[in-house]
Protein backbone atom coordinates (compact mmCIF):
# COMPACT_ATOMS: atom_id res chain seq x y z
CA UNK A 1 0.00 0.00 0.00
CA UNK A 2 1.10 3.31 -0.85
CA UNK A 3 0.84 6.32 1.15
CA UNK A 4 1.71 9.65 1.51
CA UNK A 5 3.28 10.54 5.18
CA UNK A 6 3.51 14.46 6.18
CA UNK A 7 5.74 15.13 9.71
CA UNK A 8 5.95 18.44 11.66
CA UNK A 9 8.34 20.05 14.22
CA UNK A 10 10.88 17.70 15.68
CA UNK A 11 9.80 14.95 14.07
CA UNK A 12 10.31 16.21 10.24
CA UNK A 13 13.64 17.83 11.90
CA UNK A 14 14.91 14.83 13.15
CA UNK A 15 13.54 12.78 9.82
CA UNK A 16 14.88 15.77 7.42
CA UNK A 17 12.10 15.95 5.45
CA UNK A 18 8.65 16.79 5.22
CA UNK A 19 6.79 14.66 3.25
CA UNK A 20 7.27 11.21 1.22
CA UNK A 21 5.36 8.43 0.11
CA UNK A 22 6.34 5.38 0.98
CA UNK A 23 5.39 1.53 -0.22
CA UNK A 24 4.24 -0.32 2.84
CA UNK A 25 4.63 -3.96 3.61
CA UNK A 26 1.28 -5.79 4.29
CA UNK A 27 2.27 -6.44 7.79
CA UNK A 28 1.69 -2.64 8.66
CA UNK A 29 -1.89 -2.73 9.72
CA UNK A 30 -2.21 -0.43 12.42
CA UNK A 31 -0.82 3.22 13.19
CA UNK A 32 1.52 1.36 15.99
CA UNK A 33 2.72 -0.89 13.39
CA UNK A 34 3.70 1.73 11.26
CA UNK A 35 5.74 3.46 14.27
CA UNK A 36 7.39 0.48 14.41
CA UNK A 37 7.81 0.12 10.70
CA UNK A 38 9.61 4.03 10.16
CA UNK A 39 11.82 2.90 13.25
CA UNK A 40 13.40 0.41 11.31
CA UNK A 41 14.61 2.52 8.01
CA UNK A 42 17.29 4.48 9.50
CA UNK A 43 19.22 6.31 12.09
CA UNK A 44 16.80 9.56 11.36
CA UNK A 45 13.82 7.32 11.74
CA UNK A 46 14.80 6.01 14.74
CA UNK A 47 16.20 8.96 16.23
CA UNK A 48 12.78 10.81 15.27
CA UNK A 49 10.47 7.35 17.14
CA UNK A 50 12.46 6.26 19.56
CA UNK A 51 9.65 6.91 22.32
CA UNK A 52 7.02 6.18 19.51
CA UNK A 53 4.27 6.63 22.85
CA UNK A 54 4.66 10.37 22.80
CA UNK A 55 4.14 10.47 19.06
CA UNK A 56 0.83 11.81 17.84
CA UNK A 57 -1.18 10.68 14.06
CA UNK A 58 -3.57 11.84 12.16
CA UNK A 59 -5.18 10.10 8.92
CA UNK A 60 -6.78 12.29 6.33
CA UNK A 61 -6.08 14.90 8.97
CA UNK A 62 -8.32 13.71 11.91
CA UNK A 63 -6.36 12.55 14.93
CA UNK A 64 -6.48 8.40 15.43
CA UNK A 65 -5.22 6.28 18.09
CA UNK A 66 -2.57 4.34 17.72
CA UNK A 67 -4.23 0.95 17.56
CA UNK A 68 -6.30 2.39 14.50
CA UNK A 69 -6.48 0.47 10.94
CA UNK A 70 -4.23 2.36 8.17
CA UNK A 71 -6.39 0.68 5.52
CA UNK A 72 -7.50 3.57 2.79
CA UNK A 73 -5.26 6.20 4.60
CA UNK A 74 -4.64 8.82 1.52
CA UNK A 75 -2.68 11.18 4.00
CA UNK A 76 -0.99 10.36 7.34
CA UNK A 77 0.49 13.32 8.96
CA UNK A 78 3.20 12.34 12.32
CA UNK A 79 4.18 14.96 14.76
CA UNK A 80 5.09 15.23 18.08
CA UNK A 81 2.33 16.72 20.92
CA UNK A 82 0.57 19.62 20.01
CA UNK A 83 1.53 23.17 21.53
CA UNK A 84 -0.01 25.71 20.12
CA UNK A 85 -2.44 28.31 21.41
CA UNK B 1 -26.51 30.21 14.83
CA UNK B 2 -24.49 31.49 12.69
CA UNK B 3 -21.21 29.27 11.69
CA UNK B 4 -17.77 30.02 13.48
CA UNK B 5 -15.30 32.06 11.54
CA UNK B 6 -11.93 30.31 11.57
CA UNK B 7 -8.98 31.45 9.64
CA UNK B 8 -4.68 30.50 10.32
CA UNK B 9 -2.95 33.21 9.33
CA UNK B 10 0.51 34.73 9.48
CA UNK B 11 -0.29 38.32 9.41
CA UNK B 12 -2.00 40.41 12.83
CA UNK B 13 -5.30 40.56 13.59
CA UNK B 14 -7.73 42.98 14.92
CA UNK B 15 -9.38 42.86 17.94
CA UNK B 16 -11.82 45.22 18.04
CA UNK B 17 -12.09 44.71 13.70
CA UNK B 18 -12.88 40.86 14.71
CA UNK B 19 -15.85 41.52 17.54
CA UNK B 20 -17.45 44.30 15.24
CA UNK B 21 -17.74 41.25 12.13
CA UNK B 22 -19.36 38.97 15.01
CA UNK B 23 -21.55 41.42 16.28
CA UNK B 24 -22.58 43.58 13.67
CA UNK B 25 -26.69 43.77 13.25
CA UNK B 26 -27.23 41.81 15.97
CA UNK B 27 -29.36 42.62 18.47
CA UNK B 28 -29.73 38.82 20.11
CA UNK B 29 -26.33 38.76 21.51
CA UNK B 30 -25.39 39.79 25.66
CA UNK B 31 -21.98 38.88 26.12
CA UNK B 32 -19.34 38.92 24.08
CA UNK B 33 -16.20 37.63 25.79
CA UNK B 34 -12.32 37.44 23.87
CA UNK B 35 -9.41 36.33 24.68
CA UNK B 36 -6.14 36.71 23.19
CA UNK B 37 -3.03 35.12 23.44
CA UNK B 38 0.53 36.83 22.94
CA UNK B 39 4.30 36.01 22.61
CA UNK B 40 5.86 36.26 25.76
CA UNK B 41 9.54 37.54 26.01
CA UNK B 42 10.57 34.63 28.67
CA UNK B 43 12.42 37.68 30.73
CA UNK B 44 14.49 39.00 28.00
CA UNK B 45 15.32 35.04 27.39
CA UNK B 46 13.13 34.94 23.86
CA UNK B 47 14.18 36.56 20.55
CA UNK B 48 11.45 35.25 18.89
CA UNK B 49 8.75 32.37 18.50
CA UNK B 50 8.43 30.20 15.00
CA UNK B 51 4.69 28.44 14.70
CA UNK B 52 4.27 25.49 13.15
CA UNK B 53 1.17 24.45 11.48
CA UNK B 54 -0.49 21.24 9.58
CA UNK B 55 -1.99 23.51 6.89
CA UNK B 56 -5.29 21.88 6.46
CA UNK B 57 -5.78 20.24 9.64
CA UNK B 58 -5.11 23.25 11.41
CA UNK B 59 -8.35 24.80 9.87
CA UNK B 60 -9.98 21.59 10.22
CA UNK B 61 -9.67 20.82 13.74
CA UNK B 62 -9.89 24.41 14.69
CA UNK B 63 -13.78 24.07 12.97
CA UNK B 64 -14.44 20.59 14.73
CA UNK B 65 -13.65 22.34 18.36
CA UNK B 66 -15.48 25.49 17.40
CA UNK B 67 -18.75 23.42 16.11
CA UNK B 68 -18.65 21.42 19.39
CA UNK B 69 -18.29 24.49 21.15
CA UNK B 70 -21.60 26.39 19.55
CA UNK B 71 -23.98 23.29 20.40
CA UNK B 72 -22.45 22.51 23.68
CA UNK B 73 -22.72 26.48 25.19
CA UNK B 74 -25.42 27.35 22.38
CA UNK B 75 -23.12 29.98 21.50
CA UNK B 76 -24.62 32.70 19.16
CA UNK B 77 -21.15 33.48 17.36
CA UNK B 78 -17.36 32.34 17.45
CA UNK B 79 -14.15 33.68 16.39
CA UNK B 80 -11.16 31.59 16.16
CA UNK B 81 -8.18 33.07 14.55
CA UNK B 82 -4.33 31.30 15.36
CA UNK B 83 -1.38 32.52 13.44
CA UNK B 84 2.02 31.31 12.17
CA UNK B 85 5.16 31.95 11.06
CA UNK B 86 7.86 34.10 13.38
CA UNK B 87 5.57 35.78 15.96
CA UNK B 88 8.14 38.30 18.42
CA UNK B 89 7.51 38.95 22.02
CA UNK B 90 4.56 41.52 22.36
CA UNK B 91 2.76 39.62 19.46
CA UNK B 92 -0.74 38.44 19.08
CA UNK B 93 -0.36 34.49 18.42
CA UNK B 94 -4.37 33.45 18.88
CA UNK B 95 -8.04 35.18 19.18
CA UNK B 96 -10.79 33.46 20.25
CA UNK B 97 -14.43 35.22 20.50
CA UNK B 98 -17.44 33.75 21.49
CA UNK B 99 -20.86 35.61 21.55
CA UNK B 100 -23.58 34.37 23.53
CA UNK B 101 -27.21 35.47 25.28
CA UNK B 102 -25.59 35.25 28.32
CA UNK B 103 -22.44 36.16 29.93
CA UNK B 104 -21.67 32.70 31.48
CA UNK B 105 -21.76 30.54 28.14
CA UNK B 106 -19.41 33.06 26.43
CA UNK B 107 -16.70 32.58 28.96
CA UNK B 108 -17.30 28.95 28.84
CA UNK B 109 -17.22 28.75 25.26
CA UNK B 110 -14.00 30.66 25.02
CA UNK B 111 -12.58 28.90 27.55
CA UNK B 112 -13.20 25.64 26.11
CA UNK B 113 -11.90 26.41 22.63
CA UNK B 114 -8.74 27.32 24.27
CA UNK B 115 -8.39 24.16 25.81
CA UNK B 116 -8.67 21.92 22.99
CA UNK B 117 -7.30 24.41 20.63
CA UNK B 118 -4.03 24.50 22.96
CA UNK B 119 -3.89 20.12 22.91
CA UNK B 120 -5.57 19.46 19.89
CA UNK B 121 -5.02 21.93 17.05
CA UNK B 122 -1.92 20.95 15.17
CA UNK B 123 0.45 23.67 15.78
CA UNK B 124 4.02 23.75 17.53
CA UNK B 125 5.95 26.63 18.85
CA UNK B 126 9.57 27.02 18.35
CA UNK B 127 11.60 29.16 20.72
CA UNK B 128 14.31 31.24 19.22
CA UNK B 129 16.70 32.34 22.13
CA UNK B 130 17.67 36.25 22.54
CA UNK B 131 21.63 34.48 22.84
CA UNK B 132 21.02 33.41 18.71
CA UNK B 133 21.77 30.07 19.85
CA UNK B 134 19.66 27.70 17.86
CA UNK B 135 15.81 27.59 18.77
CA UNK B 136 14.29 24.57 20.90
CA UNK B 137 10.91 22.42 20.33
CA UNK B 138 8.37 24.01 23.11
CA UNK B 139 7.37 20.51 25.41
CA UNK B 140 3.71 19.84 25.69
CA UNK B 141 2.61 20.70 29.61
CA UNK B 142 0.73 18.17 31.14
CA UNK B 143 -1.55 20.86 33.05
CA UNK B 144 -2.99 21.93 29.39
CA UNK B 145 -4.06 18.20 28.97
CA UNK B 146 -5.52 18.42 32.73
CA UNK B 147 -7.25 21.80 31.31
CA UNK B 148 -9.33 19.92 28.98
CA UNK B 149 -10.03 17.16 31.03
CA UNK B 150 -12.25 19.06 33.01
CA UNK B 151 -14.72 19.15 30.35
CA UNK B 152 -15.61 15.90 29.93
Amino acid sequence: MKVNLVYFAWVRERIGKGEEEIDLPDSVVTVRDLLEHLKGLGEEYENAFQYTNVIRVAINQEHVEHDEPIAGAREIGIFPPMTGG
Amino acid sequence: MTAPTIRVQSENFDLQVEIDALTAGRKDIGAVVTFTGLCRDEQGQLFALELEHYPGMAEAEMRRIADLAMTRFSLLGLTAIHRYGKILPGENIVLVIAAAPHRQAAFDGANFVMDFLKTAAPFWKKEHAADGTAGEWVPAKDADDAAREKWR
